[in-house]
């Protein structure tokens, strides 16, 4: 049935594809670059900029190992552990991606601005940003090593312990190695999501640098260049973070 | 592994309050804050004819992006998994990128392609077609950004149930159309549904790509989220909680997106 039409519906697909995403971001590649590569590359080298970049990727990195970990934790608890409620918590794991983000922003606000019940004041600093990130980007380690702890198979555990293995030698040796795919993919998923990340982060990041809330002032500012030469480079390391995740989901395939 | 009662216990510990201080905890206090005038301030702030055609415009981006990329979703799946058409490996390794493109970026790219200055700007205009700063540019937005999660959903478990069937079915005498709609779509209704809800959300609470292309006039170019970022914004003490009110109104929402994805998340898991 598809194969005779596969070709014609591959040409459709494209085309909304192309419309939609790749002439769109096709247009920044060619606004990056419409003065000369010079103006592209000293757009890019500001001070402003570089601090932004320099900002955003290590508090991305940052979110993406805690994420990573924490992840790994709460997929643990959510299959291997049994309690009452573990159903309803397995559900709110997903809010991040069901709550709009600029709701989880405000959130914050309320948590750690000027009237903080806690009397926590990290509103406009980078441990907001920190927070704000760890919190949308918190369902991808869980989602992604959730599946993979399902299907493990629990005798080669068994067998690991029987033949006197530790526990620590166990999770070392057997658990992690089996989930690593898994947590890397899912923590390269966070790190691209925290890069770009703009809703979360637009109300709390303060005087904070951050590359998209760059990007959206100087497009207010109505400096389209300068805007489209930073996502140039944010698009270039979101390329390169999917082609590890494609790396390593063949790998963890075979 | 076998892991020792104390042990497990502090591992829920920690996951618990993880967990609640990062999700649950948050919330509450919106409510709380939303509340915390009285009801009335509350629904007043809700029911402002801003609010009110805010909240029509949000259901309207999602009415429009959701069905679109839903069908584009099942059809360029089925051409990923199914097809044999060489390229499909490039389009299966393009799909991915509205997940990683910063929303801002998405907004820029749509200035600069159908802005007046863009592309296809001054032909628009000529036209008399308002795209940029207008509910073309919020929805064309809104599809971008929520345009991989059918795809997604879709394409493994169609890999899942394989062909078998749908080759019996055309032996018999099936055609295309019927073989579409009488064995493959109702052997991955769960993992459509799934990426729809998925979908919906992301269209519900676009901001940054909306943001940029809004011309942000409450009445027309206007969503829930926008009217959060615009009332926290304002100066004045009231208006913050205006802001707090139209989330509780997204939280409401979100948390029907929620009870659908759990819903449907066990189904699908349990059909595979």
């Amino acid at each position: 049935m598809r194969a005779r039409r596969g070709g014609l519906g591959l040409g459709i697909a494209t085309l909304y594809m192309s419309v939609i995403v790749l002439i769109p971001l096709a247009a920044i590649v060619a606004k990056a670059f419409s003065q000369g590569i010079g103006t592209f590359f000293d757009s890019v080298t500001t001070s402003e900029v570089l601090t932004s970049l320099a900002v955003t990727l290590v508090v991305s990195l940052v979110v993406a190992a805690i994420g990573a970990v924490m992840g790994t934790l709460v997929a643990w608890v959510l299959v291997r552990d049994q309690f009452p409620g573990k159903r309803l918590l397995g559900a709110v794991i997903d809010l991040p991606f069901a709550l709009p983000t600029i709701v989880a922003g405000l959130t914050l606000i309320a948590l750690y601005g000027p009237r903080s019940p806690f009397g926590v004041h990290l509103a406009f600093t980078r441990g907001a940003v920190l927070v704000a990130l760890l919190f949308v980007t918190l369902p991808f380690v869980v989602r992604a090593v959730q599946p993979v702890l399902i299907e493990l198979d629990k005798e080669v555990e068994e067998a690991a312990m029987s033949l006197g293995a530790s526990n620590t030698t166990t999770l070392r040796r057997i658990v992690l190695p089996a989930l690593r795919p898994a947590i890397v993919a899912g923590a390269a998923l966070a790190f691209a999501r925290a890069i770009g990340e703009f809703g979360a982060l637009v109300l709390i990041a303060g005087k904070v640098q951050i590359a998209s809330i760059i990007i959206f002032a100087d497009v207010e500012n109505d400096s389209p260049q300068a805007a489209a030469s930073l996502s140039v480079v944010l698009l270039v390391v979101a390329l390169l973070v999917l082609l590890l995740i494609r790396r390593v989901g063949a790998r963890g395939a075979h | 592994m076998r892991i020792s009662r104390p042990a497990t216990l502090s591992l829920r510990t920690v996951a618990l309050l993880y967990l609640g201080v990062l999700l649950l905890l948050p919330l509450g206090v919106v409510f709380a804050r939303t509340f915390e005038h009285g009801f009335g301030v509350a629904w007043g702030w809700m029911t402002t004819p801003a609010a009110v055609s805010a909240f029509w415009l949000t259901l309207l981006m999602a009415a429009i992006a959701v069905p679109l990329n839903t069908i584009f979703g099942v059809g360029c799946a089925l051409v990923l998994v199914r097809g044999k058409t060489r390229g499909r490996k490039i389009l299966d390794s393009l799909i991915d990128l509205p997940f990683v493109v910063s929303p801002v970026i998405v907004g820029l790219a749509l200035i600069l392609v159908y802005g007046q200055s863009g592309w296809f700007g001054n032909w628009f205009q000529q036209h008399g077609i308002r795209i940029i700063y207008a509910p073309t540019g919020m929805i064309l937005a809104t599809i971008f950004v929520s345009l991989p999660f059918v795809v997604r959903e879709v394409a493994p478990v169609l890999m899942e149930v394989g062909d078998e069937q749908e080759q019996a079915a055309a032996t018999l005498g099936a055609s295309p159309w019927q073989t579409f709609w009488r064995v493959t779509l109702p052997s991955i209704r769960w993992g459509v549904a799934y990426g729809v809800v998925l979908t919906t959300a992301r269209a519900l609470g676009e901001i940054g790509a909306v943001l940029i292309v809004s011309s942000n006039v409450a009445g027309s170019t206007l969503t829930l989220p926008l009217l959060v970022y615009q009332r926290d914004a304002q100066i004045g003490s009231q208006s913050i909680t205006g802001a707090y009110a139209a989330a509780t109104e997204l939280i409401v929402l979100s948390l029907v997106v929620l009870v659908a994805m759990s819903v449907l998340g066990s189904r699908r898991s349990v059909a595979r």
